[in-house]
């Protein structure tokens, strides 16, 4: 017992050992990051940590963030919110980090906040998409690199509206937690906007990780409604697709599955085709405008040889945070007449921040949020792979769709301008 | 309700019952004989999945027979639950038989958080499908509604089999009335001569056998992940409970109960479906506390 | 060897020190604080013999009303929220309690279990009330008045939990020797006995039942407020098992081995969790093994032992009853 006492004590002071004063150029530059190792999630943090091996090997080989070699430490947010608040501060506080990347659960999104502001930490939240997090409170260390739920939601609404206008009734099928919640409240709120009258026939909640949908299918089979949304991923929306598919309901409704992206190579060869898909963004491995630039070829190259699979819409995200962070630091670096910048100094470039991770320019607003476009396409069937890819894409331009700075997401979406249905979009076909 | 409704929420809820009859009735089984709530049930139930998903898909990927893919869930859960059952009740169970109920009950939680990594370090993260054997069996039309064979036909097929064979085996076959005969009453079974340890290893084995057959079958129809285990667990802890500790028909008809609670839920109140099975379980218990079915003078814990 | 007997004090003294020079530990020292003032709760009731597997529903249940408050007055003082954390567990307790206290032993566990899943499901499902498995944020309430930073607060709400588990200990230690906890205890070696001696063990236990529920609630406020968010998962049954693991770990039924075996559980399962992330789960599972086969007095059972070797001679070295 005495001896386990003692441990963190030793662990601390060699930990602390490493830690660099501010403004010197350090030795290296250390990130936390936390994300799913463990549970349903880890579909997800599994994928982004072996990109950020990948795209950290790169950087240093290229010599680092201002000739500073970038290291990072993963935090395994399924060991619990208390674990994830625990290891943030002994990585803030002990390790001396430089920068915190935080976090896949927007539950623990909304945690962190608030404390990086208390220790002073740039935080980048290079995942979770609650919108509630810059509409409820205002931030000076913390910012988001990628769009949020509202964007993600309306483009696949407008999409929607575009591509089958005259569907007459809905159902929706999402996971029990704030994400399936928020997610059809935001789709629901807009489609009453722009194509009111349309019956919502069934509103289902199963629980998070629910292994058997049969009994919620059996009663879609019954009620045929035209068009079934669910924003649910991993596992569940896996079991979802797979079980609808086998009792013919995706024969029957229009599926619209705005996270499918993330499931198309584990479903393989079952998934019908004219499905509507997206992946929170332009993340698609195949991206019609960058399938055949060098370096984005050679990623995902790179990322199928060591992981067998292709990169998902976390391996965007984790790029365009580091990509945020590079360019922050090069951009405070550039402020300070080339001097190695200053905690303040990185937090303060961020802001109005445009970078490029592996899809289109992404541009940091004001109010800290990421202004991200948004490509939704449908299922087709390509032999050259065993599973499905996206056909017909459209990429949303996210100033269009993303709530205004300092509005609420409910109120901006129930006044929505009718001319938000005629923005211009690019359109794109899979390429063979 | 509308009578098709009434239908298509029956047979959903017979579908499930099936599903969660098998693993309790091992969980049952086991506290009847052994008087250990073995919490690694959970467990043996995950890895019984993985392992029929694995083999599974080996069958599949082999250019074999597709039909093969059926008698490969049962080897899986065969293999697993004899190995796993056999593990526990002689490397960590036949130590503390001695003591006290909660250290027991404590050793199968070490062994199910155990078990939760080794799921994690053999099968990682990513969620595994196999689903050949549900594809196989197609689909069967109910008012117009498909509904997979492998769910409403071969399943509940499945789990009334155990039950009779089960029934069976405890009253007609020799190992079967020596486990009966410690259920009821061990002291007296273990003065007329009956090994005891000897029955609690078979009874363990016949228990886990269960638990990964149970998992093996749910494996064809759903995505298989990390955490399965959990929640299966409680579930089946509800079942038990309401049924009676020991009750292996009283598990069928509380199995039927809470997933015919569960599926009427969906269709009519879907906000309750998560709690129907833990208030039938609380309702049950503040009437009857030894379970719908057991008899009361048998709580002699 | 005489340094053994002052361990206990040592490691108190450890435990208090310890933030001052590691300052980021004292968030999981708190956590560990609020879990053992939880546990504290189960040794009382298997001083009765019954093992509740649903204790975490009284942590749940005050650390939800901690959130409510907070939610409802815009902001509240840690006072009033430990307090009001404990009578709303507390009379949770009590309700509960009528009906638990009827059964023993394995229905007894059950019948907590079941309420307890009841109460998780109903917090997980009442998205637009709790906010469902995302659970509710919790504010920084004021500190018996004084607004505090974020560091000051942190550092006061763990000295509080130090003196608030002293004293739970110190309560706990008297109840137990009162005549109503050797009521406790002869429910365990003999009920009927108890009841011949005209007292009703059904009261006795419920008098346990509440007190024990009143405590689980007082950890659960705590947690609360340290971790600024409540979810569900306060209320689920590996949580309960924890408690319960946490109670074998320090040494079953003894009132300082709850805070010994939370302190070493939220250690090794912060380390555990940090250095060895693929296994954690698998590490706390062979420490509890290891605990039940070798040593199932629990860490208070090992430090009797290590006093029995340094001195031998000296009596009264088995304070606590063997079991």
């Amino acid at each position: 017992m005495h001896r386990c006492l003692k441990l963190p004590v030793a662990l601390a002071l060699i930990l602390s050992a490493g830690t660099a004063a501010a403004a010197d150029k350090p030795e290296t530059l250390t990130i936390g990051i936390t994300g799913f190792l463990s549970g349903p999630a880890s579909v997800f943090g599994e994928p982004a940590r072996a990109a950020s091996e990948i795209l950290l090997d790169d950087l240093n080989r290229a010599g680092g963030i201002g000739g500073v070699p970038v290291t990072a430490i993963w935090v395994d947010e399924g060991a619990g919110g208390e674990h994830v608040l625990s290891e943030y501060r002994r990585l803030v506080q002990d390790v001396g980090v430089d920068a915190m990347f935080a976090s896949i659960s927007s539950g623990n999104c909304k945690k962190v906040a608030p404390l990086a502001e208390d220790l002073r930490i740039l935080n980048i939240m290079w995942d979770c998409g609650t919108q509630k997090i810059f509409e409820e409170n205002s931030y000076r260390y913390v910012f988001r690199t990628q769009a949020n739920a509202t964007p993600e939601m309306l483009s696949t609404l407008l999409y929607l509206l575009k591509t089958r206008p005259d569907f007459e009734t809905i159902a929706v099928v999402n996971q029990d937690y704030a994400w399936g919640r928020d997610s059809w409240h935001i789709f629901s709120t807009a489609l009453r906007r722009l194509k009111p009258g349309v019956r919502v026939v069934a509103e289902l909640f199963p629980k998070f990780g629910a292994p058997d949908f049969s009994t919620e299918i059996s009663r879609l089979l019954a009620l045929r409604p035209d068009v079934i949304l669910s924003t649910s991923w991993g596992g569940d929306l896996d079991n979802f697709v797979r079980q609808s598919v086998q009792r013919g309901l995706t024969e029957r409704s229009t599926f619209v599955l705005p996270l499918m992206e993330s499931s198309l190579q584990r479903i393989g060869p079952d998934m019908p085709e004219g499905v509507i898909v997206g992946g929170r963004g332009d993340h698609y491995f195949l991206h019609p405008e960058f399938r055949d630039d060098d370096a984005f070829a050679a990623f995902v190259e790179r990322y199928h040889a060591a992981t067998g699979e292709y990169p998902i819409y976390p391996v965007f995200h984790i790029a365009q945070a580091l990509a945020a962070l590079q360019g922050a630091y090069e951009r405070a670096i550039a402020g300070n007449d080339g001097a190695w910048p200053d905690r303040e100094q990185v937090v303060d470039a961020m802001e109005g921040l445009e970078f490029r991770g592996l899809g289109r320019t992404v541009r940091i607003r004001d109010d800290h949020q990421g202004v991200e476009d948004q490509m939704i396409g449908v299922t087709r069937r390509d032999p050259a792979y065993g599973f499905a890819v996206m056909d017909h894409m459209m990429i949303f331009p996210g100033a269009e769709i993303t709530t205004p700075a300092g509005m609420d997401s409910t109120a901006w979406l129930e006044n929505l301008p009718e001319s938000i249905l005629e923005i211009p979009v690019e359109t794109y076909r899979h390429a063979e | 309700m509308d009578p098709i409704l009434l239908v298509l929420a029956t047979l959903d809820g017979i579908a499930y019952a099936a599903l969660v009859f098998l693993v309790a009735v091992g969980l049952t089984l086991i506290f009847g004989v052994m008087r250990i709530l073995n919490v690694a049930h959970g467990g043996f139930y995950a890895i019984g999945a993985y392992a029929a998903a694995s083999l599974v898909l080996s069958v599949s990927g082999a250019d074999l027979n597709p039909w093969l893919t059926f008698p490969a869930l049962l080897v899986a859960a065969g293999a697993v639950g004899a190995v796993l059952g056999l593990v526990i009740e002689r490397g960590l169970l036949r130590h503390i038989y001695a003591k006290e109920e909660v250290l027991q009950l404590l050793v199968t939680f070490a062994a199910f958080m155990i078990l939760e990594d080794v799921q994690r370090l053999v099968w990682g993260v990513q969620p595994y499908a196999a689903t050949d054997p549900v594809r196989l069996l197609g689909t069967v039309e109910v008012m117009g509604i498909p509904y997979n064979a492998y769910q409403i036909i071969l399943l509940p097929a499945i789990a009334l089999l155990v039950l009779v064979g089960l029934r069976w085996f405890l009253r007609h076959t020799l190992s079967g009335k020596v486990i009966t005969a410690v259920t009821e009453d061990r002291e007296t079974a273990i003065t007329v001569g009956i090994d005891a340890r000897r029955v609690f290893t078979i009874t363990f084995v016949i228990g886990a056998v269960l638990a990964s057959l149970g998992g093996a079958l749910a494996s064809p129809t759903t995505a298989i992940q990390l955490g399965l285990g959990a929640e299966m667990i409680v579930l089946s802890f509800a079942v038990v409970a309401t049924a009676g500790l020991g009750q292996v028909e009283g598990a069928a008809l509380a199995a039927l109960l809470i997933g015919l609670g569960r599926s009427f839920a969906v269709y009519l109140v879907p906000e309750l479906d998560v709690l129907i099975p833990y208030m039938i379980m609380v309702l049950v218990l503040l009437v009857r506390p030894q379970g719908l079915f057991a008899v009361a003078e048998k709580r002699r814990i | 060897m005489r340094f053994v007997r002052f361990l206990p004090a040592v490691l108190v003294l450890a435990v208090a020190l310890l933030p001052l020079a590691v300052p980021w530990l004292k968030i999981i020292l708190t956590v560990a604080l609020a879990k053992g003032l939880a546990v504290l709760g189960v040794v009382v009731l298997l001083r009765a013999g019954q093992v509740s597997f649903g204790h975490a529903m009284f942590f749940a249940a005050s650390a939800y009303s901690a959130a409510f408050l907070m939610q409802g007055f815009g902001g509240m003082d840690l006072a009033v929220l430990l307090l009001a954390g404990m009578l709303c567990s507390g009379a949770m307790g009590a309700v509960i309690g009528l009906f638990v206290v009827r059964y023993r032993y394995i229905f007894f566990g059950m019948l907590n279990l079941a309420f307890s899943m009841v109460l998780y499901a109903l917090l997980e499902k009442m998205f637009h009330v709790t906010g469902g498995s995302d659970g509710m944020a919790v504010g920084r309430p004021t500190y018996f008045g004084f607004e505090l930073e974020r560091t000051a607060f942190e550092t006061a709400l763990f000295y509080s939990s130090l003196v608030l588990a002293g004293a739970a200990c110190w309560c706990v230690h008297r109840f137990l020797r009162s005549p109503l906890g050797e009521a406790l205890s002869a429910i365990r070696t003999n009920e009927t006995r108890l009841e011949y001696l005209g007292i009703s063990a059904r009261r006795v236990l419920l008098i346990a039942y509440v007190l024990s529920a009143a405590l689980a609630g007082l950890g659960g406020a705590v947690i609360a407020v340290n971790q600024g968010v409540v979810t569900p998962d306060l209320g689920y049954w590996i949580r309960s098992g924890e408690f319960v693991f946490i109670a074998i770990l320090g040494g079953a039924g003894n009132v300082l081995g709850a805070f010994a075996g939370a302190l070493v559980y939220e250690l090794v399962r912060f380390y555990a969790a940090a250095m060895a992330a693929d296994v954690w789960q698998m590490i706390l599972g062979f420490v509890l093994l290891g605990i039940i086969l070798f040593a199932s007095r629990g860490f208070v059972g090992l430090y009797q032992d290590l006093v029995a070797v340094a001195a031998p001679d000296r009596p009264g070295r088995e304070r606590e009853p063997k079991r």
